[in-house]
């Protein structure tokens, strides 16, 4: 009678990585083709993996739909920037593992048959950090949204600021919220998509400003790094603390949304917030309207002239 | 960064007065001039306001939650001319630091700072901010009242204001902290200011994996007053006494008050709407990048946008170009992404 070995393969070989995918939550093990079949959600505890630009659009946006803008925008060097590695040498990397250009993905598409202009960041890509290309394609976006008088949906995945920009990539900050307030005052809807994660200076511009902001479940949503944070305040981080959820009970998101209903419920939203038509409607050129501001401001504007105020402080 | 906030980095710049200009070394240059734009005895912007404006009524509150302060905001009379302050204010001594939270706002500062410039543009006076802080407060409270939502706010507030605004950075400009009151249609910095995304201890601890190369992170991120001015992101620096702004109060006030007066008389001969187009477009412009023909990166042996991904979806349709299946799957979802 044979006797039975016991396997000498070490476990890990049991699941070879391009198969299977651990879940960090519940450490199951979870077959990719499957996986992806149930978008990248764990089936055992509802863990949201993080997904691709490609995958994010294909999720969202109606079939064959997307028509992307800008696909040629690459980042500079301005800084000559050096760490243990040349700023350059990573862009490079990132290309060749994701096959992008930089972190973001901008374009037209939509949603439940309404047209929106959108715009997707892709953590894979040096962890989504926002340099001079993501505001750019930010920026670009909202201005064609303005232009169109279209809802401009933007999905969040980022780390924050790209440091080896410097200074130039926490100005991308001021220059995408400038973008997207010139929609708020027109009255066309931004709708901020938060996943996993969104945090530092794409938390604090253009994905807190949402007319509405909604979550994937349990996404890390913060200003602060939780490393940050904790080194700096003494005493214990709340329970889930800058989560999805922390932020909806705090009141700074409209609504978490599970990603097998992420779809349907922007469309929802997209069809319930259509913009009004403009009274001053975009010229065919395309090119940006000129600034209008609510009309009590420029009423008010018109009242306090500069001579006047002048005349009063010499008085 | 305890010895940080207690100011002991400070008082080591302090006690030897080696001026930046005078080092060779460009590492160590630039790091003195992080410990003067963080020295403890540098002019906040109290300190100013005492020295430069006639008058100065200080408000208080953000009528939401609080008052900080770590932010100071108020009306004031500079030169005859009335106009609405806004800027950090750390202290000079421990327990005034304590008190100003080292001059790290929480939310309700920042909610202070929009109140008071709203009430600027609605009086139809100019607004001068005053930048100093290390960043904004990354606590358990702060996020709980939203400091990345009030920072950005601030920021889409400034861009819109009709009444110009002249923005002074006189030390730390601290990443989204700083940004929140310092969109202006000027942005000047003193001369041994500094101004970065991220701290440089931050920026080492993350790219040199220690905090020990911050002044290589310092040297690298191009955060002296000179580099901003050069990449753009200031538009004038003014200079400081001899052995920095610590050292002689008045005679820095007097050339601060000199360059914002000066910048205000510019700026309101403009017309409104073209300053806040011209505003616009300053930020607009910010930035570094260049446009590629529209192929895509080269990434030989993999498949194409659409057969990716249908492979990702789990589509049936497979990859025509000869990619097997497996291939795709390392390409798009390498195993270690989702323990970065």
């Amino acid at each position: 009678m044979p006797i039975k070995l016991p396997s000498f393969r070490q476990r890990r070989d049991t699941y070879p990585p391009d198969l299977w995918t651990q879940c960090p939550s519940c450490q199951e093990m979870l077959f990719n083709k499957q996986l992806e079949k149930v978008l990248r959600v764990c089936s055992n505890c509802g863990h949201h993996f993080r997904l691709s630009a490609a995958a994010r659009l294909e999720l969202l946006l109606d079939a064959d739909t997307f028509e992307e803008h800008d696909p040629g925008l690459q980042s500079l060097d301005p800084l000559g920037f050096v760490d243990l590695k040349a700023y350059p040498d990573r862009v490079a990397t990132a290309q060749a593992t994701t096959g992008m250009r930089d972190a973001a993905v901008w374009g037209f598409g939509a949603i439940g048959g309404r047209p929106v202009a959108i715009c997707v960041m892709d953590f894979s890509f040096m962890g989504g950090s926002m340099g001079s290309v993501v505001g750019e394609k930010v920026a670009r976006s909202a201005e064609a949204a303005l232009v169109r008088r279209i809802p401009l949906v933007i999905v969040s995945a980022s780390g924050g600021a790209r440091m080896q920009e410097g200074t130039l990539s926490l100005m991308q900050l001021v220059k995408t919220v400038a973008a997207t307030e010139r929609l708020h005052l027109a009255g066309v809807p931004l709708i901020s998509v938060m996943s996993d994660p969104t945090t530092g200076g794409v938390f604090a511009s253009f994905a807190a400003l949402g007319d509405v902001n909604v979550a994937e479940p349990n996404a890390l949503i913060g200003f602060a790094g939780a490393r940050v944070s904790a080194g700096t305040i003494q005493g214990e981080l709340p329970e889930g603390f800058q989560r999805s959820e922390f932020l909806f009970n705090h009141g700074f998101v409209d609504r978490v949304i599970h990603r097998s209903d992420l779809r349907d419920e922007l469309a929802k939203l997209v069809a319930l917030m259509a913009p009004m038509p403009a009274a001053d409607a975009p010229n065919e050129t395309g090119s940006i309207p000129a600034f209008r501001p609510l009309s009590f401001l420029s009423a008010l504007a018109d009242r306090v002239s500069p001579p006047e105020s002048d005349e009063v402080v010499r008085g | 960064m305890v010895d940080r906030l207690i100011g002991r980095g400070g008082r080591k710049g302090a006690e030897a007065p080696v001026l930046p200009s005078e080092i060779a070394d460009p590492t160590a240059a630039v790091w003195a001039r992080v410990q003067l734009a963080r020295n403890l005895h540098r002019p906040r912007t109290l300190e100013l306001l005492a020295l430069i404006a006639d008058d100065f009524v200080e408000l208080h509150g953000d009528r939401f939650f609080g008052d900080d302060p770590a932010i100071v905001a108020g009306l004031a009379r500079i030169d005859g001319r009335r106009v609405v302050v806004v800027g950090q204010q750390k202290g000079a001594e421990t327990d005034e630091n304590i008190r100003r939270n080292f001059g790290m706002p929480h939310p309700e500062g920042y909610r202070k700072a929009m109140r008071v410039m709203e009430l600027g543009e609605r009086l139809g006076l100019p607004i001068v901010t005053f930048v100093d802080v290390p960043g904004a407060h990354p606590g358990a409270e702060s996020e709980e009242r939203g400091i990345a939502e009030s920072i950005a706010k601030s920021i889409a507030l400034m861009t819109r204001l009709r009444t110009p605004i002249v923005t002074v950075i006189t030390g730390e400009g601290g990443s989204g902290g700083a940004l929140a009151i310092a969109v202006g249609d000027v942005v000047l910095a003193l001369e041994n200011a500094v101004y970065s995304v991220i701290s440089p201890e931050g920026c080492a601890s993350i790219l040199w994996r220690t905090p020990d190369q911050a002044p290589a992170a310092a040297l690298a991120m191009r955060m002296t007053a000179a580099d901003q001015l050069e990449l753009g992101v200031v538009d004038e620096v003014i200079p400081e006494p001899r052995e920095g702004a610590h050292t002689d109060h008045p005679a820095t006030a007097a050339s601060v008050k000199a360059a914002v007066t000066r910048h205000l008389t510019m700026l309101e001969r403009r017309p409104l709407d073209e300053l806040i187009e011209a505003r616009y477009r300053r930020y607009r412009g910010l930035g570094a990048f260049t446009t590629l023909d529209v192929e895509p990166v080269a990434v030989p042996e993999r498949p194409g946008f659409t057969d990716r991904l249908r492979n990702l979806l789990g589509g049936s349709a497979r990859a025509t170009n000869g990619s097997g299946p497996a291939s795709g799957r390392a390409q798009d979802e390498p195993p270690a992404r989702e323990e970065v």
